[in-house]
């Protein structure tokens, strides 16, 4: 049914303007083009405020873009209204960042992984509902006792699977995990990655994993993105990003990353100056240029563009045409 | 497609535990809380005994005796006959308070309710939907907000007269707006919440985030307000017949007793003095109550 | 254990603290001992609900009041056992000689006061009546040190972005010199271009002032960068202590230090799956018998249901696990 080239999911000038307090515009996603195929993995990297999560949210039309295209298999969903808007839900999920604001306290275990389930009447009746939500529990390693708990009794890891169990309920063929074990201790962040990477592997899964955290990004990705103030600054396929970085941003990201090895100890850490700041009424011209080194008279007067260096490695950088 | 596949996998896997499906008692755990309230038990069971004698009162107490007067005994002082004595008509005291008791207390439950639904309906309309629809309702708040309760309650009951539904009427329009402002204030919270969100991702309808994710939660909230409101009422209630904008003489009311009470204060103060015991009481007691849920419907004083 | 320069400066021994409440008894703190050298900085490393934080609350004694209680134990600080000084003796040792600094610098600051009064708020609070001008030239040097432009001193802390925030915030808490400085995860809540800067500037300060510090944090690599010392808490207890050295690149491990190391991604390897700890830890209001962590160790062995591990020493490296009982160098099964 699906032809080889087309891309599960493909965004095509995605923007979102928020209109702030006295009509000032704020940019907080600027023309992101993406494309990801059937089973693969898109990382999304990017400090909070570069609209990583906002992109995310548009794909799933949870936020409705000022302007740009969303593609699913081909079709352009953004146009979707009633019946065939509710029904694309079914293919595109989402998994939370906090697993305790993103699973409602009042209803147990059983009920929240059921939901989804009932919202579309998937089953006839309840029994049958629960009967595959308790499967759903198994895969994402839920003990069955927990059927009946409530979230309370319950640790973070644990909820973090019930959300999974969630995403997971109406088959989807596509999951944006929005930083999913950034609220989570690194030993149950571990366990929570082996589970999506299993998941992924099992269904056919295509991700969309937006995160804050290089080292995690690089397990689970494919591709990487990384955003700077609502725009993409550089994509690559992971060992391509790691090990050949050309943004000058990228190269930022990775140098302030505090690895746990001695060996790098009484090295200063290279630091850029410098703050994020919003994408407020921006000016034309690179808007890393604030914060960047290399910075020359264009950087202050154009937008660079993506320009593929390599196969598959587009950078946004005037520092590579010089 | 992906559907059998899951499904067939799954069946090797499954069918381990077999578990059942049961809903916890919330209640049990609120109920638990409830009780370590000392007030809150105490204000419970003053509320049970009065709201038992009042329901019980023509068997007490017949409704004639509340209205039958009896110039010999006017300001009789309590007696084995009459306990709580009898008022300036002759009439027995004690009927009169479990029978006014009636009135008073079921006006302000209905009153509070019909307050609380409307209110809880606007809010819940205004915080979920927002923008035009928020300011048309906030606006129109503000209208009714900036004329004084009482002189509100006051201007409807004299303009539609003095009785029952009328005064629940006039309670209610003064009341409602207090619950729009504290469910929309609730909704606008929880509906910033990522559940909210979740389940809009799952294909949620407005309606069905409104009745299943955001009113659950913010029924704590409500509920608690709306036993505090009940005292209040009681005493608003009681200050309007005061005024003689209560039920029309001779049905019995506490507001309108203490009115015809105060004349004869000097010489014979038990006629204030038992329906004041009434209203002081049955006000207490909703607001012990009231406290005490407030107490045990707050998840962060769980534990 | 006393390789140092200057000797010991914090002693904490056989801490144990619990938060009562009346369904359930939570053994937060069970019994730990560390100590923090003059001048040296000691990472506090472990989970959520390790007990990190409620140490540290309790070296300056402000656990909450109604539920929190220290069952025993000393902390003494240059000698002199905390635990026994009244509330007045101990508002000047808070501030003055121990300072402490959040992980949230949205709530640290008062929204309403300028940040250079703050400062100044804070050095008149420890310092005493001095001169309007003498305080205005310390506010100034202070946000000097900490990078932030001093014409900034007038303005309001939602006008400074979170890592400004937190930069002003320990400019507050180093605005006395105090010799300890505590640390609760400084920088998680920060974006890591911004947590690299506050840590370059956190270093640059604690080795010009020769301050102190208990630093808690869950990144080990954080640990790697700044701490000389290292304690890993599991479950209220101390069950690893060492230089970073000893942690890092040592030939002894506790089996979960071992597994946080497997735990994290690694930026250089190419492994697909990582090596979790399997399991959860334990309830603190309802503890193993034997070793905490014995229910996820791979290397379980019957002993360590049933009686808890003596501590183990080498040189300054301490821990406490069955396996290294005899002194020796043990077999693992799960350590690379």
């Amino acid at each position: 049914m699906q032809e080889k080239n087309v891309p599960l999911i493909q965004t095509i000038d995605l923007r979102k303007l928020f209109k702030l307090k006295g009509g000032v515009m704020l940019h907080a996603v600027d023309g992101i083009n993406i494309e990801i195929a059937s089973g693969e993995t898109l990382g999304v990297v990017g400090e909070s405020g570069c609209g990583k999560s906002t992109v995310g949210r548009l794909i799933l039309r949870l936020i409705e873009p000022t302007s740009g295209q969303v593609l699913y298999d081909g079709q352009d969903i953004s146009k979707f209204r009633g019946r065939q808007a509710r029904d694309m839900r079914r293919n595109m999920q989402i998994i939370f960042q906090d697993p305790y604001s993103s699973i409602d306290p009042r209803m147990s275990v059983i009920e929240l992984i059921a939901e989804y389930l009932f919202i579309h009447r998937v089953f006839k009746n309840k029994i049958e509902t629960f009967n595959r939500a308790a499967e759903l529990m198994d895969m994402v390693g839920l003990a069955r006792r927990y059927a009946n708990s409530y979230p309370h009794e319950l640790d973070g890891g644990r909820r973090q699977r019930i959300g999974i169990a969630r995403a997971l309920s109406l088959d989807p063929k596509f999951i944006i995990c929005d930083e999913p074990v950034s609220a989570l201790d690194v030993s149950i962040q571990a366990q929570i990655l082996n589970l999506l990477m299993d998941l992924q592997e099992e269904f056919k899964l295509t991700y969309m994993f937006v995160t804050h955290d290089l080292s995690v990004v690089k397990h689970i990705s494919d591709k990487i993105m990384v955003m700077y103030l609502g725009q993409c600054v550089e994509i690559a396929a992971f060992d391509e990003l790691f090990e050949n970085p050309l943004h000058p941003y990228t190269n930022a990201l990775l140098a302030a990353i505090p690895e746990p090895d001695l060996s790098r100890r009484n090295k200063e850490m290279k630091v850029i100056r410098g703050e994020v700041v919003s994408p407020i009424n921006v000016k034309p011209g690179c808007r890393f240029a604030a914060r960047c080194d290399d910075c020359v008279e264009t950087c202050r007067e154009r937008d660079p563009e993506l320009i593929e260096t390599s196969n598959g490695h587009f950078v946004a950088c005037f520092k590579l045409k010089r | 497609m992906g559907r059998e596949e899951t499904s067939l996998r799954m069946e090797k896997t499954t069918g381990i535990e077999k578990i059942t499906f049961k809903r916890q008692s919330q209640a049990k755990e609120i109920w638990r809380r409830f009780k370590k309230s000392k007030g809150a038990v105490f204000g419970l069971g003053m509320l049970t005994i009065i709201l038992a004698v009042i329901l019980l009162a023509d068997v007490i107490a017949p409704y004639s005796l509340a209205t039958r007067q009896n110039m010999s005994l006017k300001l009789a002082p309590p007696s084995w006959g009459h306990i709580f004595g009898c008022d300036g008509y002759g009439r027995d005291i004690f009927a009169r308070v479990l029978h006014g008791g009636r009135t008073s207390l079921s006006i302000a439950v209905i009153a509070t309710m019909t307050s609380c639904l409307l209110g809880s309906i606007l809010g819940a309309v205004a915080g979920y939907f927002g923008k035009v629809i928020d300011s048309v309702i906030c606006r129109a708040l503000d209208i009714f907000m900036s004329v004084p309760d009482i002189l509100f309650t006051m201007a409807v009951v004299v303009a539609l007269g003095a009785n029952f539904i009328n005064l629940l009427v006039a309670l209610t329009l003064a009341y409602f707006t207090n619950y729009v402002r504290l469910v929309r204030s609730q909704v606008l919270n929880l509906s910033e919440l990522e559940y909210v969100e979740a389940a809009r991702a799952g294909g949620a309808s407005s309606a069905r985030i409104i009745a299943t994710h955001i009113i659950p939660n913010a029924m704590g909230v409500i509920i608690v307000n709306t036993t505090l409101n009940v005292a209040k009422i009681i005493l608003y209630e009681s200050t309007l017949s005061f005024l003689g904008l209560g039920m029309p003489p001779p049905a019995p009311e506490w507001g309108l007793m203490l009115a015809e009470a105060r004349a004869f204060l000097r010489t014979s103060p038990h006629l204030l003095l038992f329906p004041a015991a009434a209203i002081v009481m049955s006000a207490c007691s909703v607001n012990l109550i009231g406290d005490g849920l407030r107490d045990a419907l707050d998840p962060h004083l769980k534990s | 254990m006393l390789e140092n320069n200057g000797g010991i400066l914090l002693n904490i021994e056989d801490l144990k603290v619990v938060y009562k409440t009346d369904l359930e008894t939570v053994e937060a703190v069970n019994g730990i001992s560390l100590t923090v050298m003059k001048g040296r900085t000691l990472g506090l490393v472990g989970e959520t609900g390790a007990g990190k934080t409620t140490t540290a609350l309790s070296i300056l004694r402000l656990l909450p009041s109604t539920t929190g209680r220290i069952e025993r134990g000393k902390i003494e600080f240059n000698g002199q056992d905390l635990l026994k000084l009244d509330e007045n003796m101990m508002r000047v040792i808070r501030g003055n000689q121990i300072a402490m600094v959040f992980q949230d610098p949205m709530t640290s600051l008062n929204p309403v006061m300028t940040v250079g009064d703050q400062i100044a708020e804070a050095i008149e609070l420890h310092n005493g009546k001095m001169p309007h001008e003498e305080v205005n030239r310390r506010v100034e040097n202070i946000l000097q040190m900490v990078g932030i432009m001093p014409q900034r001193r007038f303005e309001y802390p939602h006008q400074f972005s979170g890592g400004m925030k937190q930069r002003v915030v320990i400019a507050i808490a180093l605005s006395c010199e105090p010799e300890l400085l505590i640390a609760d995860e400084p920088t998680t809540a920060l974006d890591v271009t911004i947590q690299a800067q506050v840590l370059n500037m956190i270093k640059d300060l604690r080795d010009r002032l020769g301050t102190a510090m208990l630093l808690i944090t869950h990144d080990l690599g954080i640990v790697a960068q700044i701490c000389d010392d290292v304690a890993v808490m599991y479950a209220g207890e101390i069950i690893e202590t060492g230089t970073v050295e000893d942690i890092f690149i040592g030939d002894w491990r506790h089996p979960y230090t071992a597994g946080l190391f497997n735990s994290l991604p690694d930026l250089r390897s190419q492994a697909t799956r990582l090596k979790p700890i399997p399991g959860l830890m334990p309830d603190p209001s309802n503890l193993p018998n034997g070793c905490v962590f014995a229910p996820r160790c791979g290397n379980r062995m019957d002993i360590c249901e049933k009686e808890h591990p003596k501590t183990v020493q080498k040189a300054q490296h301490r821990l406490s696990c069955h396996l290294y009982a005899t002194g020796e160098n043990p077999r693992r099964r799960d350590v690379t």
